[in-house]
């Protein structure tokens, strides 16, 4: 193969007939299809030839022009006619080659017709639509073969194997050899091309009519395909279910796609998805997606502005500016009936930020899902595990929209969906809402209040006296084992460190000094400088992955690697319910963005003009990320309510304990 | 070396010599007695590090005074009293009499025989009653992490049934009992186990560097020995009570190379050591090891100098601690003779032990087979669940 393709590759031939410049034409492809080709036969990433280098290079004479192609059935008529080529013998041989390369020959006769000034029905079709043809069957190949970059290609190669001979032929007669070329490349067609090859013929049947007609024409074209398609895999099954939204796809990034066809695209889009979406677990919203966040925009309740400039790196989350729409949604609160007015609560503190601290968060969220299902009542004609289950979904996105949630809540929320689907069938409605009220209850109370007092026992016993402990930011568990560690008489020293811009330090900081502790605060600046001093870290967190990594509040991560630093022993203390059995890497993939005005307004400076020079600078962006990952050679120890573990024990805990909560 | 799993190498170990696994129990080694020859001062001295030391010696009055208020403090005051002291006297014995058992396993034993000795009528007060034994037997030496261990292990171990609940007392008593045999067991033979699986770490023409007098290290390098592997070892002094040097003696009783250092030598010597052998008085949940003084600093040279570091420790020595620093124990300190007499204002740091985090650590060959440090914790974990 490698052999007969390097001839192919060699512009030699190529640039035979039509270029005085030195330039490569093997870009020439490019522009034509493009321009010309409709969406379908554009398949970027399966065409070597753009690929290469010179790929991206266009030479301006080959800026096709804006021409109909001609229809296939002339193709006797075509063979016919003269060429009007201004370069007698070689540009013939090379168109020869050209066509039966196929793909080449599309792109150079619209330049020559130009060239030339031939009318647009003649000759330079046979070979522009021949072109197309081949660019059908080579998208096709290269969807068969997807997986080798090469598959298009070699195609077109197996088709001119057999031609070279017959081109030298073509120099003596072109009308002669044009019929001939036309023909055998017709037959070595693959039969998958034939399908596409008829409706590019009806297409370009129609291809003298305006623009917009040709367009809906399209529209109309795909649409049948996509319908044959659809109910082809439907009886299929699932091996067909990949195509669709393969050419969902495909046609989605066009920008020049009639606003008709992408919509039309994106409701197949949106049901491929729906299927998809039934067997794969859930998966996190990718913000940067276009659609889905289109979609998602259509259904919410909370009108978001987006922030306006956003950090690269971060597109994929939500952002959202907090607090404007706050006053709008507390308004109509009255007025809307869907999401349970104690699911609406919840989520306007978590919108305007009354609520923090993940436990708390999880502990509104529940009891606000408690008060729902109490005031639940199954629909007529519906089941209650159902309904129910459609219902949570629903204040779930809801309280999504409000404020991305945290992992433990995601855990509550497995957990109680869970349970509604575990409930028995032959149960009555009010036992079944008790039953689940109960459970929640049960499992606020194990799973966050009990297993908070157990870490505190656990964890006072690794306090000693005079001991500084250094902790960062608010953590509610910590503050409980401080506080009792003093109560039973330890004597210690507690460095409070914090950071801007939610200054969560100082609210422990509070009640620290109010119950009588020993206290130093600083900011995380300092955290080099206090360490050294330090002989314990505890922190809090607000998830556990599977291979130890602690996700926790922003500036975590540097506390501990400066504990580490200096061999002070970390300890994180985290109840077992926000273990999470997926694996993080790095702090990009998941995390929450914050109001990017925080940091962005310092309080007690109200420099107005520098405000106002910092708000309209394109080139600024402000990042305020909220959490970030530690990752698990830095944690010295994990005090949970199993006990204390290393971090490399989290997978067990999840497996052995999660297990009969959300499995059976 | 990484060839075959654990599982694999027992296997097949039991396929060629099935009698193996029964060996040292009934024929401890035999031990002079008249290596540690002093009987230090008992006064707020571990216990464990005392015993240790001298294991097959005179076993000092207090302790026997102490296994008997141990055995007085039961509830059931009529016939027990008379039974129980017996149990005990008889581990006590047992123990007195093979240098070669454990404390633990002698404290198995006894735990078992408080089991067969009891004549409550129901699985409540026979758990009751095992608990107020394994209490007192904790109690008598808070130092001996695998005595606590052991203890804490056989009651998880023997009571984890759900089985027991639906049963008569008698069947169920006798199951409990059989569970108990089988864990007693199962302690005795560990330490075969452990040797065989590491048999396959010893190659020929290597150096092993060995810190104090461990039974589970000698077993296995008594083990090689007999397998006819050629290897060499350097055993420290392991001082203050000179450990090291009995087991050099034992080992050149097996007509093994043995050289000898001195404590502080053991970087100098690094460079010419293929592994490192060091047992254990217990296992925390961390992956590391307590051990005897001076094991952290060889694990850190070897450490250094990408030597692996191997530990031999019986699955009854996992214990429930996770000490964050070396300071975060139970301090357990031993007389420390100088030679000369200490300056008055000079204090003395008598500290008997000393914890190895476990990223010091290469393997723990232990009779659930080897084990990276991380396996303790989900070993325990289950166990205790």
């Amino acid at each position: 193969m490698d052999a007969r393709r390097g001839p192919l590759a060699v512009p030699k031939v190529r640039r035979v007939g039509f270029f005085t410049s030195i330039e490569p034409s093997q870009d020439s492809p490019r522009p034509n299809r493009s321009l010309s080709g409709p969406a379908e036969a554009i398949t970027t990433s399966s065409s070597p030839l753009s690929d290469s280098p010179s790929g991206q290079f266009i030479s301006p004479v080959q800026i096709p022009p804006l021409r109909h192609r001609s229809d296939n059935l002339a193709a006797a008529s075509r063979a016919a006619a003269p060429v009007p080529v201004p370069v007698p013998g070689p540009s013939a041989f090379r168109r020869q080659l050209a066509s039966d390369r196929a793909l080449h020959v599309g792109s150079y006769n619209p330049v020559d017709s130009l060239l030339g000034t031939s009318p647009p029905s003649s000759n330079g079709e046979v070979s522009e639509d021949s072109g197309s043809l081949f660019g059908f069957q080579r998208s096709d190949s290269a969807k068969l073969s997807a997986s080798f970059p090469n598959g298009g290609f070699d195609m077109t190669m197996r088709v001119r194997a057999p031609q070279e001979s017959e081109a030298k032929v073509v120099i003596a007669s072109t009308s002669d050899g044009r019929k001939k070329n036309v023909e055998p490349s017709g037959t070595s067609e693959p039969v998958a091309a034939t399908k596409p090859r008829k409706e590019k013929e009806q297409k370009s049947l129609k291809e003298k009519t305006s623009k917009a007609e040709r367009r809906a024409i399209q529209e109309a074209q795909r649409a049948a395909k996509a319908a044959a398609k659809g109910e082809g895999s439907k009886r299929a099954g699932e091996s067909s279910r990949a195509k669709p939204s393969k050419t969902a796809k495909q046609t989605q990034p066009k920008k020049d796609v009639p606003q008709v066809t992408s919509s039309l695209s994106e409701k197949r889009t949106v049901s491929v998805e729906k299927e998809r979406r039934m067997d794969v677990p859930q998966a996190q919203m990718q913000y940067d997606d276009k659609s889905r966040v289109d979609k998602a925009k259509r259904r919410s309740v909370v009108e978001q502005t987006e922030s306006k400039n956003k950090v690269e790196l971060f597109l994929h989350l939500p952002q959202y500016e907090r607090g404007n729409q706050l006053p709008n949604l507390s308004s109509n609160i009255f007025t809307l009936d869907t999401i349970h007015h104690a699911v609406y609560k919840v989520g306007l503190q978590h919108l305007a930020g009354d609520l923090s601290g993940d436990n708390a968060r999880c502990i509104a969220m529940l009891h606000a899902f408690q008060e729902a299902i109490n005031d639940y009542t199954t629909p007529p004609m519906k089941d209650l595990t159902m309904d129910l289950t459609g219902k949570i979904n629903g204040y779930v996105s809801f309280l999504i929209e409000c404020r991305p949630l945290s992992m433990s809540m995601g855990n509550a929320i497995r957990f109680l969906k869970n349970q509604i689907r575990k409930l028995p069938v032959d149960l009555s409605e009010p036992e079944a809402k008790a039953s689940l009220c109960s459970e929640i209850g049960r499992f606020i109370d194990e799973k966050i209040i009990l297993a908070d007092k157990v870490i505190v026992q656990h964890a006072v016993t690794k306090i000693r006296d005079g001991e500084v402990l250094l902790t960062y930011g608010f953590s509610c568990v910590v503050e409980m084992i401080l506080l009792y560690a003093h109560e039973i008489g330890r004597k210690f020293r507690v460095v409070v460190v914090d950071s801007r811009p939610n200054l969560e330090g100082q609210k422990l900081l509070r009640r620290l000094v109010a119950r009588g502790l020993d206290c130093t605060y600083t900011h995380i600046n300092a955290v080099s400088y206090i360490m050294g001093e330090v002989t314990r870290v505890f922190l809090g967190a607000s998830s556990i992955f599977s291979n130890g990594t602690l996700y926790s509040k922003v500036g975590t991560a540097c506390v501990a690697m400066v504990a580490n630093a200096f061999s002070v022993p970390v300890i994180v203390c985290c109840e077992a319910y926000k273990f999470h059995e997926r694996v993080l890497l790095d702090s990009i993939c998941s995390n929450e963005l914050g109001d990017p005005d925080a940091i962005a307004n310092v309080p007690l400076r109200t420099n107005t003009k520098h405000a106002k020079t910092m708000d309209n600078n394109k080139n600024l962006q402000f990042l305020n990320l909220m959490y970030d990952s530690t990752p698990a050679e830095y944690i010295s120890m994990i005090v949970t309510d199993y006990g204390m573990i290393p971090p490399t024990s989290i997978p067990v805990i999840v497996r052995e304990y999660r297990r009969e909560d959300l499995l059976l | 070396m990484w060839r075959r799993s654990a599982s694999f190498i027992l296997d097949k170990h039991q396929n060629n010599k099935p009698m193996s696994l029964t060996p040292s129990i009934d024929s401890p080694p035999p031990l002079s007695a008249s290596v540690a020859d002093e009987n230090p001062s008992p006064n707020h001295i571990s216990a464990y590090y005392q015993t240790r030391a001298a294991h097959h010696e005179i076993v000092t009055s207090d302790w026997l005074e102490q296994a008997q208020a141990a055995v007085r403090r039961y509830p059931d005051q009529d016939s027990p009293v008379s039974e129980k002291p017996f149990s005990v006297i008889e581990e006590f014995n047992k123990w007195r009499q093979q240098p070669a058992l454990a404390e633990a396993v002698a404290a198995i034993r006894a735990l078992a025989a408080v089991i067969r000795a009891s004549d409550g009528n129901t699985m409540m007060e026979l758990e009751i009653e095992l608990k107020k034994a394994s209490d007192t037997l904790k109690a008598w030496d808070t130092t001996s992490i695998s005595l606590t261990a052991g203890c804490d292990l056989f009651m998880r171990y023997v009571t984890r049934t759900s089985a027991l609940e639906f049963e008569d007392f008698n069947s169920a008593k006798s199951r409990v009992l059989g569970r108990a045999e089988k864990f007693g067991e199962i302690s005795n033979k560990a330490r075969t186990i452990i040797a065989m699986l590491s048999q396959d770490f010893i190659f020929d023409g290597c150096t092993i560097l060995v810190h104090g007098f461990s039974r589970v290290v000698f077993e296995v390098l008594k083990t090689a020995a007999q397998n006819k592997k050629l290897f060499r070892v350097l055993c420290t002094e392991g001082r203050p009570d000179k450990t090291g040097l009995l087991l050099a003696k034992e080992l050149a009783k097996l007509d093994v190379p043995v050289k000898l250092l001195i404590d502080s030598a053991v970087a100098y010597c690094m460079d010419e050591v293929d592994m490192v052998f060091v047992g254990a008085d217990g296992v925390v949940e961390s992956g590391g090891v307590i051990n005897m003084m001076g094991t952290y600093q060889i694990a850190i040279v070897a450490h250094s100098m990408n030597k692996p570091v191997y530990v031999a420790a019986e699955s009854y020595k996992f214990a429930r601690l996770y000490p964050l620093d070396q300071k975060d124990l139970e301090p357990a300190l031993r007389p420390i003779d100088f030679g000369v007499a200490v300056p008055l204002k000079v204090e003395v740091e008598r500290s008997a032990r000393d914890y190895t985090p476990p990223q010091f650590l290469t393997l723990l060959f232990t009779d659930l087979g080897i084990l990276t440090p991380s396996v303790v914790s989900d070993e325990l974990i289950q166990l205790y669940s």
